[in-house]
């Protein structure tokens, strides 16, 4: 047996993929630690660039990747169900505050659909592009199953929130400072609404407040928009 | 371990199951994230088997992202059309969200500690005028 063809048998088997997966992570995230938890070297976008690489390099098509890879995919509908319990420790929190937060949420989440919508439109993005713009700012695996359901590309979206939350995350102060908006409150809820998880690890590094109020934001944005994301596209001109 | 796991995907079925049967626009597993909540404040609590499983999915949460990140490699041709107009598109929606956001927040807390001011200095001119 030569080398090409144990090579070419090592390739088909499923579990190959899942072990390059997490080793891939695994890399990006001793990088991700190794830089100060630098925004730009996000773990996720770094696996997946890395990963890209390796199955270009190797000639590897797509679905032959993900038919490996797919034990990984399949946790992520039980894990998104997991998301109710940190939405569940929070939700104590809003009692106090009830009517100022709604008001916000409301308005930012319907901010953060509106605006990619329009935006998207005004440079010319086809339909399903949009479509995989608009949950942009929630939290990831609901983005995904929205754009999935909705029309859109849930790769393309995969990527878009990362990428969306890793900005949201470097132009918090700067933005906040500009805007004068000094609130611990006022600055965890902008980040929560616009950069959902990512956004919410930045709000730890300002403070806890700032980082308990962005994940609350996150949970609580992230219902919303799956309850009117639906909805406005229904009405929505295309 | 495996109670907690149970749990998770029983509630998911339940939300995929709902969704088909009543065609609600929801996906499954958002929709069984919510009838979790609803199950959490109903029983005014997590189940600590629960809460041990949940966290240690959470805390891997960006690893189950790859596999469906990186079919960004299937999407090259509508990167290449629409790439450079994206990146606008990002940048101003996000800067929009934020600010919008953050303004709306202050001005409702002002509004809240105004009125809470208020309540105070009414039940101070009430007590005042008992005396």
């Amino acid at each position: 047996m030569n080398v090409d063809a144990a090579f070419a048998s090592l390739k088909a088997a499923p579990l190959l993929w899942l072990l390059v997966t997490g080793l891939a992570y695994l890399l990006a995230e001793k990088l991700f630690r190794k830089s100060g938890h630098n925004p730009l070297l996000h773990p996720v976008l770094v696996a997946i660039a890395l990963i890209i690489v390796v199955l270009s390099v190797a000639r590897v098509p797509y679905p032959d990747y993900f038919s490996g890879a797919r034990l990984l995919h399949l946790l992520l509908g039980p894990a998104t169900v997991a998301l109710a319990v940190p939405l569940y420790d929070n939700l104590q929190r809003v009692r106090s505050l009830l009517v100022p937060l709604s008001v916000s949420l409301l308005v930012g989440g319907v901010t953060g659909i509106v605006s990619a919508l329009l935006l998207g439109k005004l440079f010319g993005l086809s339909w399903p592009v949009q479509v995989s713009f608009a949950p942009k700012s929630v939290t990831t695996p609901i983005a995904m199953a929205l754009a999935d359901k909705l029309g859109g590309l849930a790769p393309l979206t995969a990527n878009l929130v990362i990428i969306t939350g890793i900005l949201g995350a470097i132009i918090v102060v700067p933005l906040m400072r500009w805007l004068k908006v000094t609130g611990e409150i006022e600055q965890g809820l902008a980040l929560g609404v616009a950069a959902h998880g990512v956004g919410t690890a930045r709000g730890f590094q300002l403070s806890t407040t700032t980082g308990a109020f962005s994940g609350l934001a996150m949970g609580l944005n992230g219902v919303l928009t799956s309850i009117v994301l639906p909805v406005i596209l229904a009405f929505w001109p295309h | 371990m495996l109670y907690g796991f149970c749990v998770l995907v029983l509630f998911q079925l339940i939300g995929e199951a709902a969704s088909t049967l009543l065609h609600l626009p929801l996906p499954g597993p958002v929709l069984g994230m919510l009838l979790l909540a609803f199950w959490c404040v109903w029983h005014r609590g997590v189940d600590p088997r629960l809460a041990q499983v949940a966290q240690g999915l959470l805390g891997y949460m960006g690893l189950l992202f790859v596999p469906a990140g990186v079919g960004l490699m299937l999407l090259g041709p509508v990167l290449r059309d629409q790439g450079l107009a994206m990146l606008p598109v990002l940048v101003l929606s996000l800067v929009i969200t934020m600010a919008v956001t953050a303004l709306t927040m202050k001005a409702m807390l002002n509004r809240h500690r105004r009125k809470l001011r208020n309540r105070v200095l009414v039940r101070r001119k009430g007590k005042a005028d008992e005396r």
